[in-house]
């Protein structure tokens, strides 16, 4: 296992912000924590890459423990954190080099590395100005680079791409998932872009009020916690309520909403039936549902709406 | 493999860096010193008076400089370079020795170019005397600076703290130790006082030395207070370093 919790728990003044979390991550897994803003995700990858002690459980990290094993965790791992990693007040290359010398590279290798990764993250134009001046999106490229120079066998990211445009956020996905392919990097990351967590992780735990409440492949939450929904409407309201009776479904006016496993699939059959029973159907909708939809019926919240709450509290 | 010493390096020549791209920063914490020297020298009584005021505005500058430089890390702080350095493998006791020596660096030039000002109008430099100088110098920067660096680490979101406490300190141990005129006729409280700071042993090795006298009481109370200041920030330093998140 590369990584193992148990009851991790961290406590701060009067926040409990991680509670009692067990988690396992297998080599080579890339999985996605996902929650509001508060939720705890970057106090758990602030445990996890040991810069602060857990108050309650333990974790491993590679097989060494976060708190009595630091050293041994800290050669093996790579943390992108919230903020920026590289110094504002010195350029970009400079800061990839002393990066990969404090993890014990020689000059040489670390040069060509930093070398390998500016060219590859698009950031030859501003590597060699001073991070101060370049844009959010170059400097969070950057610290990409910085969190990779030593290519790390376990790699923390915390909000990737947040401030990137989407064609940035296109390129870093594909980087991370190259990586992985390429290496077999383990990958941890925290978003707030459902639609990342969505496509790239084939793993996703939810995380609310410091606890985990889902974690499964985003396929399997939404199917087993939201569904599909296959809307069909009708042109006469005593049509749809025929229907609504047949098929045991809910209605709204002249909708009726089915509510399937798999919508795609399960919409000719629904056809059939109605046809079966001389209603005509006049549209058909499939609709699929997000990993927002997920955390709605999990929470009774809505992600995006516990963001604009938060806004507003501050 | 590395070692505190190896990681003490990366940390130095990482912090030497923008130092070296951007020389006139190390003006910067001058420009106060260098008025002192400009607008307050002339008004000295005495045909020595440069002789004596001199090694004085060399340890005010050195003062200026070190005792602001925690400001860098705080700023790194917010910023979350310094954390990105945390998870790093290095020792963190190499995280502070290597910023504190680097002090020494700017000091060292500081003083070539107060000197090199000075000797036109009359200042003579004695090289034996203001080398060892600049050894008792910098082990009070290196002390200074990790000193900084410790109200810095201390400061993690209240930046008020750092700069209320640094601004507060700054003139007290200035004046007490005669930089700007001399305490030797002053009340007795005074002079009293002046003996707990230990700039003021400071200031006076360095005006003996830079006039050539190596051999005195005052060196050797210099180099006493110098280490204990380098002994006591590296101490402080490093703990607040070790705790730091
Ligand atoms: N050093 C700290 N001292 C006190 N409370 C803290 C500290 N760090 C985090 N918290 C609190 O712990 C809770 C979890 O914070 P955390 O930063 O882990 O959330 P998050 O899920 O990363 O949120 P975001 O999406 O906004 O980054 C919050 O209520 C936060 O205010
Ligand atoms: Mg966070």
């Amino acid at each position: 296992m590369m990584i193992e919790t148990r009851e991790l728990t961290k406590q701060f003044k009067d926040v409990r912000a991680v509670d009692g979390i067990n988690l396992t991550v297998a080599r080579g897994e890339l999985v996605a924590l996902l929650g509001p803003n508060g939720a705890g995700k970057s106090t758990t990858l602030r445990m996890l890459t040991t810069l602060i002690p857990p108050t309650a459980g333990n974790a491993s990290v590679g097989g060494f423990d976060v708190v009595r094993q630091q050293r041994e965790v800290r050669l093996r791992i790579g943390y992108i954190g919230q903020g920026n990693g590289a110094g504002h007040s010195q350029r970009g290359r400079d800061e990839l080099v002393s990066q990969g010398r404090a993890y014990g590279m020689r000059v040489r290798p670390a040069r060509e590395r930093a070398n390998e990764l500016v060219d590859s993250l698009g950031l030859g134009d501003v590597a060699d100005r001073t991070v101060s001046t370049l844009s959010g999106g170059q400097r969070r490229r950057l610290d990409i680079a910085m969190g990779l120079i030593h290519s790390p066998e376990l790699l923390f990211l915390d909000e990737p791409s947040t401030g990137l445009d989407p064609q940035n956020r296109a390129n870093l996905q594909e980087h991370i998932l190259r990586l992985r392919e390429a290496r077999e990097t383990t990958i941890v990351l925290t978003t707030h872009y459902l639609d990342e967590a969505d496509s790239m992780a084939e793993r996703v735990i939810v995380i609310d009020h410091g606890r985990i409440i889902a974690d499964d492949t985003p396929q399997r939450l939404k199917a087993k916690h939201v569904g599909d929904h296959v809307i069909l409407g009708f042109t006469a309201e005593h049509d749809a309520i025929s229907a609504a009776r047949t098929l045991h479904a809910e209605r709204h006016g002249t909708e009726v909403r089915v509510t399937a496993e798999d919508g795609p699939q399960q919409a000719p059959k629904l056809l059939d039936d109605l046809s079966a029973a001389g209603l005509a159907v006049s549209s058909i909708e499939v609709t699929r549902p997000t990993l927002d939809d997920v955390f709605l019926t999990l929470t009774g919240r809505s992600l995006r709406e516990g963001r604009a709450e938060e806004t507003v509290e501050v | 493999m590395t070692s505190l010493v190896s990681d003490t390096r990366v940390v130095f020549s990482r912090e030497l860096r923008p130092v070296i791209r951007d020389p006139f920063s190390v003006i910067f914490s001058m420009i106060q010193p260098l008025f002192f020297l400009a607008l307050f020298a002339p008004l000295l009584p005495g045909e020595s008076s440069l002789q004596w005021f001199v090694p004085g505005i060399v340890v005010m500058s050195c003062l200026f400089g070190s005792s602001m430089t925690g400001s860098n890390l705080l700023f790194e702080m917010q910023t979350g370079s310094h954390e990105r350095m945390l998870v790093t493998p290095l020792r963190r006791p190499a995280l502070l020795i290597g910023r504190a020596l680097k002090e020494i660096v700017p000091m060292v030039a500081q003083a070539a170019l107060i000197v090199v000002v000075c000797i036109p109008f009359g200042f003579e430099l004695h090289l034996g005397g203001a080398v060892l100088g600049l050894l008792i110098l910098a082990g009070f920067c290196i002390g200074l600076g990790a000193l900084s660096y410790t109200l810095a680490l201390a400061s993690k979101n209240k930046e008020w703290l750092f700069w209320t406490v640094q601004q507060t300190l700054l003139f007290p141990l200035l004046l007490l130790a005669g930089v700007l005129l001399p305490i030797d006729n002053g009340p007795g409280w005074l002079r009293a006082l002046s003996h707990f700071n230990p700039m003021t042993y400071v200031v006076n090795a360095e005006r003996a030395l830079f006039s050539g006298d190596v051999l005195t009481r005052g060196t050797v109370e210099g180099v006493i207070a110098a280490a204990g200041m380098a002994l006591l920030g590296l101490f402080v330093g490093v703990r607040a370093m070790q705790r730091s998140d």
